[in-house]
């Protein structure tokens, strides 16, 4: 239609075809040009503050409302004691068991989607996820050393615990969660032991749930047992395996502690863990050390 | 000297992770105690000078009156956590391309292993095995292992050394804990991973696993040497008197009660060993300290027993018709 007319001969011209798309794209350009330049501060869109709520700079209120509005690391306090930061005092060992508790709980659930708990198959299983399943190899290993070295960073944690003389007023009963939680730890270890089905796990389960038979007044050869009225085929060993042998029952029970309750119960005695850590005020120290001189014995027990 | 046979039990990928516990148990132990000592030293110059335990902040750790007590969880904690958790996620990788997970041949219950060993965490109640029958060693000791931990928070009435390190104000609670945690547990795992052989029977390390050594020795319960002793010393009728059941119950009961008597004396002795002890211990009630005396006179039972089946051959203390000690 423009073409037609006659009175506008320069506007043909490429030059002011140029000049006038310049012109119309002007405004989207300094969108673009303003947009881009949010992208060096994200922590400025929309987006950002929509997710975190909270502005992103250095004052004290906003680095406290990160922590505390933020529901993953809410567990934290706002702010810590200066020296507790540091590795010395504490060598992380709680925390990094935590740690592993989830990276096993990763691993462990991408095993499930290759795992049948039943007897041929579940070897069967381990021997298709070491050759045929992509990173199959890598992920049992993970799952296996994860597994040794969350008990070796309990037992460390525990250990520092104790010489840190942590469980003392106020935090007595977080020391008898946190020993359920090193039992349920190593039961953990042990269920999925014999999962794989193969030779080891057989013998250790064999091994480990025998003494359970020797149960005093529960166990078909512990004292009293057999007085008690206790056969390889009611006893509390019995009760464990769902049979009197380590068979295709105990891998389904073994498989389903494993996977499902203890994981749940750990996960309950941890959330308790976890909030009696905060609510007994804060981790223990490092605090001034106190002396034996400034004690007023007769005063101790008014908390 | 069989470097092969040692070589063969470490690099089993199931006993890496006792090779990285026998370097990890050290070191933390030395990293703990070095801490402890060096707040004993700064408690030390404390109580000496009155004066400066008005002022001082009381810590090792550097200070300055400038210095802000507390530090924001972000970004000082946060980093740190970050750091550990891509340390520990590292380490775990290398592990795992690096090791493989063991897996033996199909489950067979008619091909036994030998020896066929519990998961390593579970080798110091195995070892155990050695010195106590199964009702003892697989259900009362672990039992009061787990009861005896959660009760220590219940027991110790010590006042001092909450949230620091120190060794000089909690011996007694800082040498029993480590005589278990490592004299005990540490210690009997090791054993159990590295001495234990075929047929649980003790190889040095270096040793080779001879699957067809016997050993000639004989154990012998403590009624029955006694009964020797008097066969020796020509008193035949009092040595057949132990051919009883019932005789050789009470007997055991005598020296079992016996052993109790005696290592609750000398725990006692060490409870009230100094002072500052007697003082804690004023605190303590009858509950408090008859569970101590239990806990810690049925902890020493274990090396008691080591001592007299390893040395003297020794099986039972206690022989009843329905159990043995």
């Amino acid at each position: 239609m423009a073409d037609e007319n006659p009175n506008q001969p320069e506007s043909k011209s490429p030059a002011g075809l140029m000049d006038r798309v310049k012109e119309e794209i002007k405004p989207f350009q300094q969108k673009l040009e303003s947009d881009l330049a949010g992208l060096k501060t994200p922590q400025k869109t929309a987006l950002y503050k929509s997710i975190f709520r909270v502005k992103h700079d250095e004052t004290p209120r906003s680095r406290s409302l990160g922590v505390l509005s933020n529901v993953f690391l809410h567990l934290h306090p706002a702010r810590v004691n200066r020296d507790a930061v540091r590795y010395g005092y504490t060598w992380g060992m709680g925390g990094i068991t935590f740690y592993l508790f989830i990276v096993l709980t990763f691993t462990g659930v991408l095993l499930m989607f290759y795992y049948h708990p039943s007897k041929i198959v579940a070897f069967q299983d381990i021997l298709y996820l070491e050759h045929d399943v992509p990173f199959g190899k890598l992920l049992r290993n993970m799952h296996r050393w994860g597994a040794h070295l969350m008990i070796i960073t309990v037992w460390l944690h525990m250990f520092r615990v104790f010489m840190t003389g942590s469980y003392k007023k106020p935090r007595e009963f977080n020391w008898v969660v946190g020993v359920l939680l090193l039992v349920l730890t190593m039961l953990l270890s042990f269920t999925g032991y014999l999962l794989p089905d193969d030779q080891l796990g057989f013998w250790a389960v064999t091994v480990g749930t025998n003494m359970a038979r020797a149960s005093p007044g529960l166990g078909h050869e512990g004292p009293f047992g057999p007085q008690l009225g206790m056969t390889p085929y009611n006893d509390v060993r019995f009760a464990l395996l769902g049979g009197s042998i380590v068979d295709s029952n105990a891998l389904l029970r073994a498989y389903i502690w494993h996977c499902i309750a203890i994981p749940i119960i750990a996960s309950t005695f941890m959330i308790v863990h976890f909030w009696r850590v905060r609510k007994d005020g804060g981790i223990s120290g490092p605090s001034p050390v106190g002396l034996a001189q400034e004690i007023k014995w007769d005063r101790l027990d008014e908390r | 000297m069989d470097w092969h046979q040692l070589w063969v039990i470490t690099s089993t990928p199931d006993n890496v992770p006792i090779v990285a516990l026998l370097f990890l148990v050290p070191f933390y132990v030395w990293y703990g105690f070095r801490q402890a000592f060096a707040n004993d030293r700064l408690i030390e110059q404390l109580e000496a000078n009155p004066e400066m335990a008005k002022t001082h902040h009381r810590k090792t750790q550097p200070y300055q009156s400038g210095w802000a007590k507390e530090l924001p969880v972000w970004p000082f904690l946060l980093r740190i956590e970050f750091l550990a958790a891509l340390i520990v996620t590292v380490i775990l990788f290398v592990w795992s391309i690096t090791l493989n997970a063991p897996l033996e041949e199909p489950a067979n219950p008619s091909i036994t292993m030998n020896p066929a060993k519990a998961p390593w965490y579970f080798l110091g109640l195995q070892e155990m095995l050695v010195y106590f029958d199964p009702w003892m060693a697989g259900v009362i000791l672990p039992t009061l292992i787990v009861v005896g931990l959660m009760a220590i928070p219940y027991m110790d009435m010590n006042p001092l050394g909450n949230g620091y390190y120190t060794y000089q104000q909690r011996k007694f609670a800082i040498w029993t804990f480590c005589f278990g945690f490592i004299g005990l547990w540490v210690v009997m795992v090791v054993i159990g991973t590295f001495i234990r052989g075929p047929g649980w029977m003790w190889f040095w390390p270096g040793a080779t696993w001879d699957h067809s050594r016997l050993i000639f020795e004989i154990n012998r319960d403590l009624d029955q040497i006694v009964a020797g002793i008097f066969s020796a010393l020509g008193m035949l009728s009092v040595a057949e008197f132990f051919g009883n059941i019932w005789v050789r119950t009470v007997f055991g009961a005598v020296v079992t009660g016996l052993y109790f008597a005696v290592a609750g004396f000398a725990i006692h002795k060490l409870i009230v060993a100094t002072e500052f002890n007697r003082k804690v211990y004023a605190r303590m009630s009858m509950l408090q300290y008859l569970t101590l005396q239990v806990m810690l006179t049925f902890m020493l039972l274990l090396p008691v027993k080591i001592v007299l089946r390893l040395l003297f051959r020794i099986k039972y203390i206690w022989v009843t018709p329905w159990f043995n000690i």
